[in-house]
């Protein structure tokens, strides 16, 4: 058994597992650890890790837990991840957690923030609103001022005092982390074959549940163990899976995807996870730094507006820096805004003749046949036209 | 959408019904009133207006109706266009279909809000710019307040007619939190920016002078507004709190800032002042007072009126009424304050800008203080930001506050979401019970006393 096989296993047994499962199984190496939810995309995860807390990630629950009680709360048209993880709650399902933090992304994760709230008594619910503008002045007092709120309440929570110096460690620590991830993606672009899509994913996921502590290592170990694999070139279309930034898809669907003959060199999975272009500076106000890097140095996603960089550039670029032939839309069904950017991403590439095909799922599927048929036809029109 | 089940009445019946005995089809009635004159009469000068700038290419700018900044607009003569009132008289026309499938053309889901792909439709044939009803506008204004769809609709309109956006965030007031200075602030820096950029477009200078007289307009048209559903505390209610607002909400929401809008609510809280005083109702023996939440199917208002008005329920109160403010709140904008009165709107005193929990507070207070009987929830799929989670809404009204909820689905825009027989069935379910449960209390309370 390799590295690489045995590092995925335990990243695909930490997914399979339920939140505050996998709060013990951080418990092993941290007796006594408490956990702290993050719902999509992005929240300062290093505030919450230097209050002494693991930053969970909540990307849905997949087809973990059935959904016996969030239905009669949130109607037929609104996506799972929504109802999946009020279930959560409403089962009291979140033990050893201090409480969420939900973000402006939609209209449907905002209401879920107070539904949440109200059925989770003795959790701190909290909400930011993050920046839909430029990296303007007022918007940068803004941003700082929004993350030092987060700061003072999870204080306040926690009965204890954040410190600079504790972020400015836990700044360290995820600059680290994201530099390893970002080291991934560019091994697996420059040589195919050496870790799957799938594999990949599932080894970043599996991270969101897990105290960089203890993943950095299994980053450094696996970089190892893939840097000693022969690549395997095979005849496949190199695309950019975009759409997927909320609502975790099946680690099958990407699977299926590489299957009918993609190559996905890069994508929005988990995108709040790895989100800084550049490292945070540490010296400074910690705090600042953050709110600074969000505003000016991230990368964009579908739940921001930005004047000076829309997303529509954002999604060229991401397609000429991966060298990436074609995007495949990968969209949460319901979600709105993966739905609505399409269009004016679909526009886009129509005019500059990149291919696409848009794709829809959810995250209790479990048939991918169709899917792949899908994504088959699509790839064979383009190595056999 | 799958079927609402019928059986399944938020009410729950612990004894046998009587034989269902269903009141017979509300008259076709003309809800023409004196108001709706009135309302009419500004709307169709805006509308001229509109039309008369697409011709000649006058200053105009989009906004979005909750909680905006017309007033800034009004002050450089920059006339406002509001892409969601457009789509809504599609809608209430019965015309918004073929522009809504226009719009899945180019990409638009079935499951996104029907209001973008009426509007975006309708713009793609034609009924924007020169030859149609409304201008290309020389900015777009985004103000983000609550509904993140806007954001993108916005976007869409800016790409398609290469039009700059002007986006103006606006912090969402957190739980259990009140406005923070610091999002006051931000959210002003941003109205200067608007300032300036409007400064440019117009080559005018900025009159704050005119501002406070715009701002005084604006008071002035909110305290009727205020006055006017103050009076459907009295029994009758002088008219429909939801259908009739209608009338209410184009003025306060198209024509805010201006004498006109100001003068129409002078006049139509007078009328209503003047029926109150004369016993007169908005149907003529109100048996129920009802409380209404969510926007209504506008492709099928008027049936859907008469699904309520047969059973003599009328609406004393409503949260769609106030996406744009919620003036009998108590907020008004103030002429000494101009611009940090426009910021405080936008952020706290609109309904979009709150959270749901904020949303029964509100609903909680108009059952009480309104006197109403039930609430009624009319979720749509298109506007997630009024109907995700309103089943918690239901739980928490029906479990915890014990008032009788209804909640029925369909859509503001899209006519193929609307099943009349479903809706009928619901509804005369849900006021059956209730009359029942009227009999039954009145049968309680009266044994007592014959047999004293």
């Amino acid at each position: 058994v390799t590295v690489l096989d045995s590092t995925v296993q335990h990243c695909r047994e930490l997914l399979d597992l339920l939140p505050r499962e996998a709060l013990d199984q951080a418990r092993l190496g941290h007796p006594g650890l408490e956990a702290f939810a993050i719902f999509p995309v992005y929240a300062p995860q290093e505030i919450i890790h230097a209050a002494g807390l693991l930053p969970m990630g909540m990307f849905g629950v997949g087809n973990k837990m059935e959904t016996m009680h969030a239905d009669s709360r949130f109607q037929s048209f609104i996506c799972s991840i929504a109802k999946s993880t009020l279930e959560l709650f409403l089962r009291e399902e979140l033990h050893g957690f201090q409480g969420a933090v939900f973000s402006s992304i939609c209209d449907v994760a905002r209401n879920l923030s107070s539904v949440a709230s109200r059925n989770a008594p003795g959790l701190y619910i909290d909400y930011l609103h993050l920046p839909q503008s430029a990296a303007t002045l007022p918007a940068r007092d803004y941003t700082r001022s929004e993350f030092a709120r987060f700061r003072e309440n999870l204080a306040d929570r926690m009965g204890a005092a954040i410190s600079d110096e504790a972020i400015r460690r836990s700044i360290a620590l995820y600059n680290r982390m994201r530099q390893l991830i970002g080291q991934l993606y560019q091994h697996r672009r420059e040589h195919p074959g050496t870790i799957g899509a799938a594999e990949l994913f599932a080894v970043v996921q599996a991270g969101t549940r897990m105290m960089p502590e203890d993943f950095i290592p299994l980053l450094e170990s696996l970089l190892d163990d893939i840097a000693t694999r022969k690549p395997l070139v095979r005849d496949s279309v190199r695309v950019v899976l975009e759409g997927s930034f909320c609502e975790a898809p099946p680690l099958e669907l990407i699977e299926a995807i590489e299957a009918a003959g993609c190559q996905i060199v890069d994508d929005d999975l988990a995108i709040g996870w790895r989100i800084f272009r550049d490292d945070v500076p540490t010296a400074g106000d910690p705090v600042a730094n953050l709110a600074d890097a969000y505003l000016a140095s991230s990368v964009y996603t579908s739940v921001r507006h930005d004047s000076r960089l829309p997303r529509t550039e954002g999604l060229l670029q991401r397609v000429k820096e991966s060298g990436a032939e074609a995007v495949i839309f990968a969209a949460a069904k319901f979600c709105e805004p993966a739905l609505l950017d399409y269009v004016l991403f679909r526009r886009t590439l129509d005019d500059r003749n990149i291919p696409h095909l848009k794709l829809e799922f959810e995250e209790k599927m479990w048939t991918f046949e169709r899917l792949r048929t899908e994504v088959e036809t699509f790839t064979e029109s383009m190595l056999f036209d | 959408m799958p079927a609402p089940d019928s059986t399944a009445q938020t009410v729950p019946l612990t004894t046998p019904k009587p034989a269902r005995t269903p009141p017979p089809p509300a008259p076709d009635k003309d809800y023409r009133g004196v108001v709706h004159d009135l309302s009419r009469n500004v709307m169709t000068d805006w509308m001229n207006q509109l039309q008369e700038a697409a011709r000649t290419g006058a200053p105009s700018a989009y906004l979005m109706v909750s909680g905006n900044c017309v007033e800034i607009l009004r002050c450089f003569d920059i006339l406002p266009v509001f892409p969601e009132i457009n789509a809504l008289q599609l809608a209430i026309r019965k015309k918004a279909l073929p522009y809504i499938l226009k719009a899945e053309e180019i990409g638009y889901a079935s499951d996104n809000c029907a209001y973008v792909k009426a509007d975006i439709g309708f713009t793609m044939s034609g009924g924007v710019g020169k030859d149609g009803l409304t201008p290309t506008p020389t900015l777009i204004v985004c103000n983000f307040v609550g509904c993140n769809v806007y954001i993108k609709w916005f976007e869409q309109c800016a790409a398609m007619m290469d039009v700059p956006l002007a986006m103006i965030d606006v912090p969402f007031i957190r739980q259990d939190e009140q406005v923070r200075p610091e999002d006051v602030r931000y959210v002003m820096a941003q109205l200067e920016q608007l300032i300036a950029t409007c400064e440019s477009i117009t080559g005018r200078k900025f009159d704050i002078d005119r501002l406070r007289e715009i701002c005084a307009y604006s008071a002035r048209a909110e305290e009727g507004w205020a006055r006017a559903k103050d009076l459907c505390k009295h029994r009758p209610a002088p008219y429909d709190c939801y259908f009739d607002s209608i009338n209410m909400m184009g003025p306060i929401n198209a024509l805010r800032g201006t004498k006109e809008a100001a003068d129409f609510f002078d006049a139509a809280v007078a009328h209503y002042e003047e029926m109150v005083a004369r016993g007169m109702g908005a149907i003529d023996e109100e048996k129920f007072r009802i409380v209404v939440e969510g926007p209504p199917p506008y492709p099928y208002y008027r049936n859907f009126r008469n699904l309520f008005e047969r059973w003599k329920a009328v609406a004393v109160q409503s949260t769609y009424s106030t996406v744009g403010g919620t003036w009998e709140f108590g907020f008004r904008h103030d002429p000494k304050r101009p611009l940090e009165s426009i910021a405080e709107q936008m952020l706290t005193h609109n309904l979009c800008n709150r959270t749901m929990q904020e949303r029964y507070r509100q609903i909680r207070h108009y059952v009480e203080g309104w006197s109403a009987d039930a609430l009624v929830i009319h979720s749509v799929k298109s506007c997630r930001l009024f109907s995700a989670g309103q089943g918690d809404m239901r739980e928490y009204f029906t479990k915890e506050l014990g008032i009788p909820t209804l909640m029925v689905e369909s859509d503001l825009e899209d006519p193929r979401y609307y099943a009349e027989a479903q809706m009928r069935n619901r509804i005369d379910a849900f006021f059956e019970s209730l009359q029942y449960k009227r009999i039954r209390e009145s049968a309680a309370t009266s044994v007592p006393a014959t047999t004293a």
